[in-house]
């Protein structure tokens, strides 16, 4: 397989070369000093790592950067248009979403494509699709909330 | 000792609570502050001589003017910024925005215009670590002084500089106002210039609770913008020109020793370093990818002994206990006879009660940036005891600890599971090799395997009672979990309580609320058991024994919040309670718990959780602090077990080990009881452990089945 020579990432095109084979995790981090995705197990049963490919959550840690060529990549870095935070980044701070933080970039990015896919989630679809992400710290509550706050702005939005 | 055992590995329970040699020497002097932050105030907290050694360490006196026994200090800028220089660490727990509220409190300034360094060792001075709950009840005090001194040194220049009477000024806003509003100035405008040095101890005044007007309001985290938008530097996320990626070939198991190893397919890859150093085995390579491949292909073979396995384990504590001291063991209360106490009672009762290890798997594992330069070594990384992780690089490298500096960036959580330096030495021995900074951060399965673990442990107790609920004896014996929580808050007239050590099959150390978890479980499921067996009502029984007030007011706040008693347990739906009492903290929970028979699950619908820790400091970090170890607590209690054999961790992934997930979670009811007339006690532990008794007891309540282990597990009914 040819090596990787550019990717396109929140909005630009990177010019790098790496092995097809490496994980996108790894690239983005090591790279590319985009260090917002993070790595928490290495087999996709954390969701620290997830960024959106074409608007879809996937795991960082088990995409090989060799499988994300011409997909548009958004990492936690590139959430954020004109300034302005995406409505869930906003959800989490006025709830306090968070302890250590660590896990927050991943939920935010799975969150971000629940609603993406699911504009006014139940509470049920929110478990349901969320269930792959893991906060140690036991915020679940409150990222439940920032969930529903989140798809309630986008709603008085319309 | 045999080396078939982890006991070698000397990560004791409740290692806290033994003195360890103080490393103290606060680096800076005089000059240092003002070259370090520009000219203005400073103002050092000096701890009195008990809490020096307690807190801080022995200074070891240099000949300089800086007084060597400071526990927190203080800066107060041209521009008015104000820095803090605390050896406590931020590991999610929320201390950084706590303290920051504390500055900006008694300083009466923005808490936009604080910033606090924290445990940096070339900065901040020595503190022991963060853990056991004790960043509110020590370093807070601390702060509050030194911020109230700073205050008032601010105004005592504003009076020189105006000539007015000291009392016709006040400070507010990050100002000092003369009472006509004519005069004012801000805090910049007064330290221009300056090159104040104040030392102040343990008697500064400080602001009333009911006077506070930024302690005890919700603030939310102070880096929380950073986090949401993935722009904050965890360890793990630290870099250096140049740096090396580093990994660490592993043992197949505890006490394995190095045979055979074959390093030259690693050392031929481009790029790649191999440090062989005792039965150390390390490599750094230009990527986390070539790392691997070069990890991948170093060829070692081991010899590991026959261990236990986790079938064992109860039966390996009881046979295995350790003589003498130590280990928290010892100097437990006993008081009255049992045998007396036993004689008077009117039922008799006697459990078993088993805790099984479970991991702190915080989300970042362990990882650290290390860096020589001059011969000095600086280490980036995620620990609750920076000092400590430089005490243990100063003994690995030989150094003086001056050449060594650990930094410890606000970290992925650790839930007193990063008490220890590993990480720290491996990155800085590849370092050394390399000749460049290395990074090494700990793999899922490293993390689970060579940390260590919440120790596990068998409780015995015996109680005595009378039909009318006084229980007059109870002998309470807990092995190898550790002494924690380990004395009831009941009033019971004979009374006697042990810790045993025994030697134990894997590493083990602190876990939040250390043993408190596994003796209130037993306690508590005991007084059910006792409420049982007189047919007593357990809220009833718990009230009749229990004189702390305090205790008892969480207690009730929780069973009115839940409505104890209005619904009657059922097989399928149960009701449980629990309380207890831990390092300042009163608990009380509540629990309504789903069981399916058939499938032998149990889920839980709603906790209700009664809290109180003194002063609130900040309601919405202590609600989140409550829910965050009520949700942490559930693994413990429904699933969490670490499985083992022969020294090899059997499930150590999450694909393989059940933490809590979203689906776990249920409905969650904080009640906090603010007592702005007491001190405010840290709550990052005691609020975990209250939900596992309280999920046996419903259990019990409602099916009668009394399940005596953590985690709980209920057979599937036979079909």
């Amino acid at each position: 397989m040819n090596r990787v020579t550019e990717i396109y990432l929140n909005g630009a095109v990177h010019r790098l070369d790496v092995d097809p084979e490496r994980s996108l995790l790894s690239v983005l981090r090591e790279e590319l000093d985009l260090t917002g995705t993070k790595y928490g197990c290495g087999e996709g049963q954390c969701g620290a790592c997830t960024v959106l490919l074409d608007g879809q959550s996937v795991r960082s840690c088990m995409t090989a950067v060799g499988s994300v060529s011409g997909k548009q990549i958004t990492t936690i870095e590139g959430l954020e248009k004109d300034g302005r935070l995406h409505p869930l980044q906003e959800a989490f701070l006025k709830v306090d979403a968070m302890q250590c933080g660590y896990c927050t970039a991943g939920m935010i990015m799975s969150g971000a494509a629940l609603l993406r896919r699911t504009p006014r989630p139940t509470r049920q679809e929110i478990l349901r699709f969320m269930e792959g992400n893991i906060c140690r710290c036991g915020t679940y509550t409150r990222i439940i909330k920032a969930i529903e706050m989140a798809a309630a702005t986008a709603k008085e939005g319309q | 000792m045999s080396n078939q055992d982890a006991s070698q590995f000397f990560i004791e329970p409740e290692r806290y609570e033994l003195w360890s040699e103080p490393s103290f020497r606060f680096d800076l002097e005089r000059r240092d502050f003002f070259k370090l932050l520009g000219a203005g105030v400073v103002v050092l907290f000096s701890l009195p001589a008990a809490n020096a050694f307690q807190e801080s360490g022995v200074g070891r006196p240099r000949g300089d003017t800086v007084p060597q026994d400071i526990g927190a200090w203080l800066h107060i800028g041209e521009d008015g910024r104000v820095t803090v220089f605390t050896g406590k660490v931020e590991a999610g727990q929320g201390s950084r925005t706590e303290l920051t509220q504390v500055v900006a409190e008694e300083l009466r300034t923005g808490l936009e215009t604080i910033h606090l360094v924290m445990g940096d060792t070339a900065l901040t001075p020595f503190d022991m670590g963060t853990f056991g709950s004790r960043t509110t009840p020590t370093m807070v005090p601390q702060l509050r002084k030194a911020s109230a001194a700073a205050r008032e040194l601010l105004i005592d220049l504003a009076a020189e500089r105006w000539k007015s009477a000291r009392n016709s000024l006040r400070a507010d806003s990050g100002k000092v106002l003369d009472v006509t509003g004519k005069k004012s100035a801000a805090y910049g405008e007064l330290t221009r210039g300056q090159k104040l040095i104040k030392t102040i101890g343990d008697t500064a005044p400080t602001t009333p609770p009911p006077e506070w007007k930024v302690e005890g309001r919700e603030v939310r985290k102070i880096s929380n913008r950073s986090i949401v938008t993935g722009q904050h530097k965890y360890p793990s996320d630290q870099k250096r020109p140049g740096i090396l990626m580093g990994r660490v070939l592993r043992a197949p198991a505890y006490n394995s020793t190095l045979s055979t190893i074959d390093t030259a397919k690693a050392e031929a890859i481009d790029g790649v370093t191999v440090v062989r150093d005792g039965e150390f085995v390390g490599v750094a390579g230009p990527d986390s990818a070539r790392a691997a491949q070069a990890l991948a292909g170093i060829q070692a073979s081991w010899n590991t002994p026959r261990q236990p396995f986790a079938g064992d384990l109860f039966e390996y504590l009881k046979s295995n206990p350790v003589q003498g001291t130590g280990f928290g063991g010892g100097g437990h209360p006993t008081r009255g006879s049992i045998e007396e106490g036993m004689a008077a009672a009117d039922k008799k009762l006697t459990a078993t009660y088993t805790v099984t290890y479970i991991a702190h798997a915080p989300l970042e594992p362990r990882a650290a940036v290390a860096e020589w330069s001059d011969g000095k070594l600086t280490v980036w990384t995620g620990t609750q005891r920076p000092f400590g992780v430089r005490e243990e690089l100063c003994q690995t490298f030989r150094l003086p600890d001056d050449r060594v500096r650990v930094i410890m960036p606000d970290m992925g959580s650790g839930y007193g599971g990063k008490h220890s330096g590993e990480v720290a030495i491996e990155a800085a021995r590849l370092a050394k090799a390399a000749g460049k900074p290395v990074k090494v951060v700990w793999t899922r399965e490293e993390e689970f395997a060579w940390a260590y673990f919440r120790p596990a442990g068998v409780i015995e107790v015996s109680t005595g009672v009378k039909n009318d609920g006084k229980i007059t004896a109870w002998d309470f014996h807990n092995y190898n979990s550790g002494a924690a929580g380990i004395a009831p808050a009941y009033d019971i007239p004979n009374l006697r309580v042990e810790f045993h050590a025994t030697r134990y099959p894997l590493r083990q150390g602190s876990y939040r609320g250390l043993a408190a978890t596994a003796n209130h479980f037993a306690r508590e499921s005991q007084m059910d058991e006792i409420a049982h067996a007189i047919g007593m009502d357990p809220l009833e029984l718990r009230l009749k024994n229990l004189k702390d007030e305090r205790l008892r007011a969480v207690l009730e706040a929780a069973a009115e919040r839940s409505g104890w008693g209005k619904s009657k347990s059922s097989p399928e739906r149960c009701f449980g309670l629990s309380c207890g009492f831990e390092k300042g903290g009163y608990i009380a929970t509540c629990a309504e718990v789903a069981v399916d028979h058939r499938a032998g699950k149990m889920k839980l619908l709603r906790v209700v959780e009664a809290f109180e820790c003194g002063a609130i400091i900040n309601p919405d970090n202590l609600k989140n602090q409550i829910e965050g170890a009520i949700v942490q607590g559930i693994g413990g209690a429904l699933f969490e077990a670490i499985d083992f054999e022969n020294g090899k961790i059997l499930n150590g992934r999450f694909s393989r080990y059940r933490v809590p997930r979203f689906s776990d979670v249920p409905s969650i009811e904080v009640v906090m009881l603010d007592r702005k007339d007491l001190p405010s006690a840290g709550a990052g532990e005691t609020p975990i452990v209250g939900l596992a008794p309280a999920v046996a007891n419903a259990v019990f309540n409602g099916t009668g089945s009394r399940l005596r282990s953590l985690p709980l597990t209920l057979e599937p009914a036979k079909t």
